[in-house]
Order: structure tokens, then sequence, then C-alpha cells
């Protein structure tokens, strides 16, 4: 940063949390949390294309607590990322920008997630993950 | 402006710098990677979701079959096309030193495109059917 002394623009701490900003912000801390998982992803690949004992030891983690635990959260934060990411381009489209809208297809992304968080692991304990 | 350059307009000097240079390319294909990735990422969920207590032969026989290959390929490609394209503007926020700005985005840059070739090169030597 250069070091003058200069007005600046109010940053977050000067705000009362709200749904705007929240959405935000999460939008941002997802997008970069499933930038770090697109490495896991390849790693599991390249597990797959290594041999029947490296892609065990993926299937190991995957499966332990903490494994699941994990796997839980990377599939809510893809679930918000890309229920928020239809919502930006909605908006970059034009539409949903009237305070209210915004507000309520805020809360509708943020419930959407945990929803299809829910369905996903509903469907995964069917088939028997947590057996 | 001194006097020589007097009739110049100030456009002569903005050409070529700043935003001038790539306008809205970065928008755009963030949008289209956007795009790509919604459908593509309830595909791979839903196929990680059918792959649920599969064995190794299966596991690497469904990655294999052309369709799903090259889905996952297409996958791979707007995944960190995407995530390089966010990085970047998240970058830019926050890091301000000219210098260690140009080496940070170098290195996500180059991040980006070896996990991509690395993640293809594996979905290749599966679908080759490369013996491990
Ligand atoms: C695994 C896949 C994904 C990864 C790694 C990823 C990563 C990122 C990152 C790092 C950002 C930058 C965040 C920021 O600037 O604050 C971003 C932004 C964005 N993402 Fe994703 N993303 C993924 C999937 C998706 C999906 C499926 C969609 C859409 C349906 C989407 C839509 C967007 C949009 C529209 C932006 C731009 C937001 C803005 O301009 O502030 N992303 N993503």
């Amino acid at each position: 940063m250069p070091h003058t002394a200069r007005p600046l623009s109010p940053h977050l701490q000067v705000y009362r949390w709200q749904i705007q900003m929240v959405t935000s912000i999460v939008h941002r801390a997802t997008g970069i949390a499933l930038a770090v998982g697109s490495l896991l992803v390849v790693g599991a690949l390249l597990a797959l294309a290594s041999g029947p004992e490296s892609w065990a030891c993926v299937t190991r983690h995957a499966g332990a607590w903490y494994g699941l635990v994990f796997l839980f959260g990377w599939t809510w934060a893809l679930a918000y990322h890309l229920l928020n990411g239809v919502r930006h381009l909605v908006q970059d489209a034009g539409f949903g920008y009237a305070i209210s809208q915004f507000v309520r297809n805020g809360w509708l992304v943020v419930f959407g997630s945990f929803i299809l968080t829910a369905a996903t692991w509903g469907v995964l304990a069917a088939r028997g993950v947590f057996a | 402006m001194s006097t020589p350059n007097r009739l110049r307009s100030p456009l002569k000097r903005a050409i070529g710098l700043g935003s001038a240079k790539y306008g809205t390319q970065h928008f755009v294909v963030q949008r289209i990677s956007a795009v790509a990735l919604f459908f593509l990422v309830i595909y791979v969920v839903g196929l990680l979701v059918s792959l649920v207590g599969a064995d190794y032969a299966t596991a690497r026989a469904t990655v294999a079959h052309p369709c799903h290959a090259v889905l996952l390929c297409a996958f791979l490609v707007a995944m960190f096309w995407h995530a390089q394209l966010g990085l970047q503007v998240v970058i830019e926020d926050y890091v301000h030193a000219p210098g260690l700005a140009l080496v940070v985005q170098m290195l996500v840059r180059f991040a980006c495109v070896l996990a991509a070739l690395a993640g293809l090169f594996a979905i290749v030597r599966i679908a080759a059917g490369a013996s491990a």
C-alpha cells in the first residue's frame, strides 16, 4: 500500500452485519475453499490412476469420521457457491436488484444451500456411506 | 500538459493502458466458466454419489468410459480456469505491493495450469487403460 494519509472508504468493521454483505463474503470464502479443494480432486484422480493401494488410501480417509465431516463441509461450500453463483448470474442479467428482492434471494440462497446439502447427504446415507 | 501536446487528446495516452487492454474479457470468461460449472458440478456430484461403495475396478472403469472421461476433463478445465480468474480478483483486492502481487499471480496461474494438467493426465491414463 502507498503510505499516504488519505481518506479510505469504510470497510467491514464499520458495518452492521446484514445478509447483503454476508452472502458476498461467503461467496468469496467458499470460492477460495473450493479452489483449494480442487487440488484434492486432482489428488484423488492421480490416486485412482496409480493403483488399488493408493485408491484404498483415499477411500479410507474419505470414509473416516474426519473425512466425512470434511466432505460434509465441502458439500455445503459447493452448494452455497453454486446457488449464489446462479444468483450472481441472474443479477448480471439485470434482475433481482431491488433491496427487498436482494434480501429475499440472499436468504433463499442460504436456506437453499442447507436444503441441497441435507438432500445430498440424505441420498448418501441411503446409499450406505455411514454403514 | 506542455505546449506541443496541447492539441492531443488525453485518449492517446490512455490507449493500451489500464482496463482498456482487456475490457470485459475477464468478466465474460468468469461467467462462461460459471455456467459450464453449474452443469458440470451437478454431474460430478451425481457421479460421485453413484460411486459410493464401488470397488476399485468399478470406479476405474466408470472414469475410463469415454463419456465420463471427456466430461471429467471438461470439468477440470472449467474448474481451474474459473478458479484462476476468481483468485486473480481476490489477489488484486488484497495484495497491493506490485512485485509481490505479480509473483503471487504467477504462482496461482502455475498452480492452476499444473493441477489441471495433472488431473487430465490421470484421466487419460485411466481411460487409456494403462495398468497401475
Ligand atoms: C469447484 C468449482 C468452483 C470453484 C473452485 C470456484 C471458485 C471461485 C472463486 C475463487 C471465485 C472468486 C471469488 C471472489 O472474487 O470473491 C469465484 C467467483 C465466482 N463463481 Fe465460482 N467456483 C466454482 C464453482 C462455481 C459455480 C458452479 C458457479 C455458478 C453456478 C460459480 C459462479 C461464480 C461467479 C458468478 C463468480 C463471480 C463472483 C463475483 O464476481 O464476485 N462458481 N469462484
